[in-house]
């Protein structure tokens, strides 16, 4: 997990205006990590503005991706935290706090590190880990021995 | 073909249905290649893509909480077994 997610792509306790603010802030760290170009973020918004909110797939907790396009360079996630949570307009999932930012290569090459998260997002514990962390550094560390 | 929340989708429906030893094949796709499959028994979704997906064959059956086993059970029980 760890190509998939170096630390450059982890940033914590964001303060983000809205759920537009807070996608772009995830996309950025994709770029950051040379993931995506910066268009994705564009791609990304327009996925939600199309059809919603559907990215919000748990309590909380929204997965940010397009699909594969040209603007994505390689496989990888980056792990957003806000301090305070944003309204995607889920009906039960809001507000968001955590947001996975997902740039597919393809339709396959992520799918085991997709499996990984599932496992680590599907135990409470790591999702308060995630809520209550002050560091990127602290998430790079946890998930190198928790995964 | 479905990347993102489809495959998540995906991932945790076949935990369930081996549990509840159903045997099926789970397909993770995008809402085009949804509507296009009309041999589909059940589609799993989310709640705001249910209207999307409305005046096929298939049930469709809408998922708040993808990391919730729990639910994904209920809602598979309800409609397989």
């Amino acid at each position: 997990m760890s190509a998939a997610l170096p630390e450059e792509s982890i940033r914590v306790r964001a303060i983000a205006l809205d759920w537009m603010h807070a996608t772009e802030l995830a996309v950025k760290l994709l770029v950051a990590a040379g993931k995506v170009s910066p268009e994705y973020g564009a791609e990304c918004l327009s996925v939600l503005e199309e059809l919603g909110p559907y990215q919000v797939i748990a309590p909380g907790i929204a997965l940010i991706h397009s699909k594969p396009s040209p603007s994505v360079f390689e496989t990888g996630i980056s792990i957003l935290t806000l301090s305070e949570g944003v309204e995607f307009g889920h009906q039960s999932n809001d507000p968001v706090r955590i947001l996975i930012g997902l740039a597919a290569l393809d339709h396959d090459s992520h799918i085991e590190i997709m499996g990984e998260l599932a496992r680590f997002l599907q135990d409470e514990a790591n999702v308060n880990f995630l809520l209550n962390v002050a560091s990127a550094e602290e998430i790079s560390d946890y998930l190198q021995s928790n995964l | 073909m479905g990347i993102g929340t489809s495959v998540l989708l995906k991932m945790n429906a076949e935990k369930v249905l081996a549990q509840l030893e159903i045997d099926a094949t789970v397909e993770a796709t995008d809402l085009k290649t949804a509507r296009e499959r009309v041999d589909a028994q059940l589609i799993l979704t989310t709640p705001d893509l249910v209207d999307k997906l409305q005046g096929l064959r298939a049930e469709v059956v809408s998922v708040e909480h993808f990391f919730d086993l729990e639910e994904l059970t209920e809602k598979l029980s309800a409609s397989l077994l």
